[in-house]
């Protein structure tokens, strides 16, 4: 027990690091992008969503619906990441109000990888409240540097974002039929992205569910 | 209209947010729903580490990210603390930008 603390400690304190870099780049390519200084503390403590963030900053100055609608599709899969996870945050009206908003991608990943539901509780809250607080600290941090960090991907920041998912979704697809599920999923996202708005292709990976259908069927 | 289009933004993702745990206490999910979920989690969240990979726009990403999410979907597959994984991924990206290759 007090191992996995220390692991989940030191998971946190990776991931926290990893998100002061990216809301950093975050907070700097906003101001790059010639947005007021308080669009991206204001997207930051109120959107929270860090793919959705980026996509609007893209997008803000020329179409805010766009920056809307986009982002909006974006973040449709915390509708079924909530389902997924459920009352791992507690069940009180409180814990869920707050709780909600802390919902991230790598909360979700953190927080289903435990099995325990004291552990998954106690993992939700400590990745959550982590992720929020240096979240924010990088935005304002990057905001200060100003364009001086802009060039994110020199840094390779890009890369660290989808490396830090996979190796948080790894454990889940272990589980066979997951990963079929999943990676079907992720090739369909792929392909659909050259021809679908942004955000409606990571929506078409939930289309990797059909392949479940199929050995239901031989079996039936 | 920057400040509503935020606002309107955070207002609506934090109702799907709280709607996907709230439906969740409202709908009596069946066996083959409660294992659906967390799968079609692992979809979305693969199908995002994948885009994020392979894609920039609606284009292709070039050689440098995908070769350093590589070194770190290999690292991670290997059991490698996440931190490693991370600034693996992000120092071989940087590397390949700084060799001239994109």
């Amino acid at each position: 027990m007090r191992t996995i603390q220390r692991t989940l400690l030191r998971d946190a304190a990776a991931i926290a690091a990893a998100m002061v870099a990216v809301g950093a780049s975050f907070g700097a390519i906003a101001i790059a992008y010639g947005l007021p200084v308080w669009v991206p503390f204001l997207m930051s403590t109120v959107v929270f969503a860090g793919g959705a963030q980026f996509l609007a900053v893209g997008l803000l100055a020329a179409s805010p619906v766009a920056a809307v609608l986009a982002g909006l599709l974006l973040n449709a899969r915390h509708l079924p990441f909530g389902m997924a996870i459920g009352s791992s945050m507690g069940t009180s009206w409180r814990e869920r109000l707050i709780g909600s908003h802390l919902m991230t991608d790598e909360v979700v990943a953190f927080t289903l990888a435990e099995d325990d539901p004291v552990q998954r509780r106690r993992t939700y809250w400590l990745i959550g409240v982590t992720l929020f607080t240096s979240w924010n600290l990088g935005t304002a941090l990057g905001v200060l540097l100003g364009t001086a960090v802009g060039d994110y991907e020199t840094l390779g920041l890009d890369a660290a974002f989808p490396a830090a998912l996979i190796a948080l979704i790894l454990p889940s697809l272990r589980d066979r039929p997951t990963r079929v599920v999943a990676l079907t999923g992720a090739a369909v996202a792929v392909l659909a992205t050259p021809v679908l708005p942004a955000g409606l292709p990571v929506l078409c990976a939930l289309l990797g569910l059909l392949t479940l259908l199929r050995p239901r069927r031989a079996a039936a | 209209m920057m400040l509503a289009a935020i606002i309107v933004l955070g207002i609506g993702t934090y109702t799907m947010r709280l709607g996907g745990v709230l439906l969740r206490e409202r709908i009596e999910l069946s066996d083959n729903l409660q294992r659906l979920l967390p799968m079609a989690a692992a979809a979305l969240l693969t199908a995002l580490a994948a885009t994020s990979t392979l894609m920039a726009g609606s284009g292709f990403a070039g050689v440098a990210r995908p070769a350093g999410v590589a070194v770190g979907a290999l690292l991670a597959w290997r059991k490698a603390p996440f931190v490693v994984v991370v600034v693996a991924a992000a120092a071989t990206a940087a590397l390949l930008r700084l060799a001239g290759i994109e």
